[in-house]
């Protein structure tokens, strides 16, 4: 299936969207979602999102008067405070594919400890624990109901 | 034109791929019609750094979103639950969490016991051997002795309790309430050619691994060796009569577009609660201008789903996350009634273990948890792998004017009217889901959870469909009688969730399978002694 393309003033505020959403920290030792590797899998990744994604950039630039890209710190955050609380379900697309990028990002995953990696074929351990904590539901007299 | 067979089998998914099998050893000509295609296991999302993503689009649980060209549209209306399904080789199957609860010996009789809805024309001792039956054809894991269920033995030893587990042991300990290993429809161990599960993570959107008993793995791989035909890409518009009343066989698409008629001796509809009432009610003609098999007026009506209840929290260590099958752990604390507290009947409360760090990330956005900007950081730490939350599966009674209709405009893409979904929460469940989510938040708090959220219905969990062509003794309350045979058309059966009288409140795979296979042996018996189309 064919998607339209972002034109480039909605990937510039696109991509300075993301990084208000998920910016770089030092602290934590991870980049942010407007990062160039996690921006480029974001826009390629818009896919059946892209409708919703352009309805709420639009609505982010009528927000900003104008590129939010272009907006100082200040207004900036601002207008995405308020785009915050008003984008609705076009924007919680958008927000949801920037999440799907970033933290399948090799750095992400590995600041957070994991593995970047597939699930499959080495799969996980999960310990088999231990199960003297059900004797005292094994006690129990039966709770079902005879018919 | 194609040969006749003897019984032609509408969908190959839970209960179509166990009556395939079962009926195998007559010898008679079979052949299932399929509308999807084979999953490979190199198709299924956790082959990919991707598979997340792909949860939300070609392997997104509700067909609206998924919208494979195998796929049909379903206008869900206003309904506070969405239906989800899939539509290939093992059908919803494929993208189940295998929590295999059976029904409990109450659930075939809430009119006698509770005084509402019906009971069941067939109760849990009849169905017994075909439950043992279907769980060593699937192979299930689990512990016996749960004091909640009549004893039954399992296959193979439960799924890891892990560290999740050992949260929701202790909460329960704590608070004196049942809880237990689930019977799970995954492999353990070796089983019948499948590998043990490795853990890949949430078993929803299809096991890599092979270890989830989709019917691709499980039946069909026996009924194919036995010399059942599958037909794939094959999307049945109606079901055909003759003059004599007797269904003929079906028309059915092929990939191309294609029409084609099969004719059958005989025709089994297992297309589950939503697909069955649709295909019934397209088969429309001028012996059944309300559609097939419905002279009660009761096919599409009596829909009922499970409403969910979804209440989560975070602890302070980091416990399983993602890893593991979600569900593996049960309560049965609440399922059965209790007056006192102010509804009838009750539910399963489903132990889960945590999301993947994505979808995670997504949930806690939506309620507003996870902030943008610096402290984004600090916040997704306090959740990662830290999640403990809790399903109540309520059950939900038959109400006629919860429906499935056709759609006068929605169509799929070979032009069959789509399913149109009318559906309301009753009183009872709004009273039995609010129960639910108290509890559940009696458990994260006695496990010491904190952030605790949670949504209830869920919307996208219409997973269990039942009751849209119920079964039963009266043929003016009933679409099929109680061996799966429709009152009106003595040729035909209906095996799937539809025929359900209530739903009981626990996932429904298990019940239907056993249900498919008693009604297989009754087709066996009658035909042995000559009576089946009497």
């Amino acid at each position: 299936m064919e998607y339209e393309a972002l034109t480039g003033a909605e990937t510039r505020d696109l991509r300075m969207l993301a990084g208000v959403m998920i910016p770089a920290s030092s602290s934590h030792g991870v980049p942010g979602a407007d990062d160039e590797l996690i921006f480029a899998d974001i826009v390629r990744s818009l896919e059946r999102d892209t409708a919703d994604a352009k309805t709420a950039l639009k609505q982010l630039a009528a927000l900003s008067g104008g590129a939010f890209a272009d907006l100082a710190p200040e207004r900036r955050a601002e207008v995405a405070g308020r785009f915050k609380q008003d984008g609705g379900a076009p924007l919680f697309a958008l927000n949801r594919v920037v999440l799907l990028c970033y933290y399948r990002d090799d750095r992400v995953m590995r600041a957070l400890g994991q593995e970047p990696r597939s699930p499959f074929p080495k799969g996980h351990v999960v310990e088999q624990g231990d199960w003297s904590l059900l004797d005292p539901v094994k006690k129990r007299a039966p709770m079902w109901r005879r018919v | 034109m194609h040969d006749k067979v003897d019984v032609l089998i509408i969908g190959s998914g839970a209960s179509g791929a166990a009556m395939a099998w079962s009926l195998a050893d007559t010898r008679m000509r079979i052949l299932c019609l399929e509308q999807g295609d084979w999953v490979k296991p190199t198709d299924y999302p956790t082959n990919g750094r991707d598979w997340e993503a792909r949860l939300f689009s070609d392997f997104a649980i509700n067909p609206n979103r998924r919208a494979r060209e195998t796929d049909y549209p379903i206008n869900n209306g206003t309904s506070p639950i969405q239906v989800v399904n899939f539509n290939g080789v093992g059908g919803s199957t494929i993208m189940y969490t295998a929590h295999y609860p059976r029904l409990h010996p109450s659930d075939f009789r809430v009119k006698s016991l509770d005084g509402v809805a019906d009971d069941w024309p067939v109760d849990y001792a009849t169905l017994e051997p075909y439950f043992a039956e279907n769980d060593r054809m699937t192979g299930v894991a689990g512990l016996a002795g749960d004091p909640a269920y009549p004893h039954h033995d399992l296959p193979m030893p439960p799924l890891p309790l892990g560290k999740t587990g050992k949260c929701f042991g202790e909460a329960m300990n704590k608070l004196g309430w049942h809880w237990w290993p689930s019977d799970s429809a995954i492999a353990t161990t070796e089983y019948d050619g499948r590998a043990p599960c490795i853990n890949l993570g949430h078993c929803t959107p299809g096991c890599a691994q092979g270890a989830k008993a989709s019917t691709d793995v499980t039946y069909w791989q026996h009924a194919l060796r036995a010399g059942v035909e599958l037909r794939t890409r094959a999307r049945v518009r109606e079901i055909t009569v003759g003059p004599d009343g007797l269904a003929t066989g079906a028309i059915y698409y092929d990939a191309e577009g294609k029409e084609h008629f099969q004719p059958a001796e005989m025709v089994i509809v297992a297309c589950n609660g939503i697909g069955t009432p649709r295909l019934l009610l397209n088969s429309m003609s001028g012996k059944f201008p309300n559609g097939i098999a419905n002279s009660s007026g009761l096919v599409g009506k009596n829909l009922m789903f499970h409403p969910f209840a979804h209440t989560y929290g975070y602890v302070d260590e980091p416990i399983d996350g993602n890893t593991g099958a979600q569900l593996s752990l049960w309560s049965q604390e609440f399922y059965e009634t209790d007056r006192a507290r102010g509804f009838v009947r009750g539910y399963t409360l489903q132990l889960h273990r945590g999301a993947g760090m994505i979808v995670d990330a997504i949930a806690n956005t939506a309620r507003g948890f996870l902030p943008w900007g610096e402290a984004h950081h600090d916040v997704y730490r306090t959740i990662f792998n830290r999640k403990l939350g809790l399903s109540a599966i309520c059950e939900d009674l038959p109400e006629e004017h919860n429906r499935v209709t056709l759609d006068p405009v929605l169509k799929d893409s070979n032009g069959i009217p789509a399913p149109k979904i009318e559906y309301t929460l009753s009183e009872n469940s709004r009273k039995m889901i609010a129960h639910g989510v108290a509890r559940s938040k009696e458990v994260l708090e006695a496990a010491g959870a904190k952030n605790i959220g949670g949504e209830a219905p869920m919307l996208n969990a219409g997973w269990h469909l039942m009751g849209t062509a119920r079964m039963g003794t009266d043929p003016e309350r009933s679409v099929v009688n109680e061996w799966g045979r429709c009152h009106d058309v003595k040729n035909m059966f209906v095996i799937d969730g539809s025929i359900w009288v209530t739903s009981g409140g626990v996932n429904p795979t298990s019940t239907i399978q056993a249900l498919a296979l008693y009604i297989a042996d009754n087709i066996k018996r009658r035909l042995a002694d000559a009576t089946l189309f009497d």
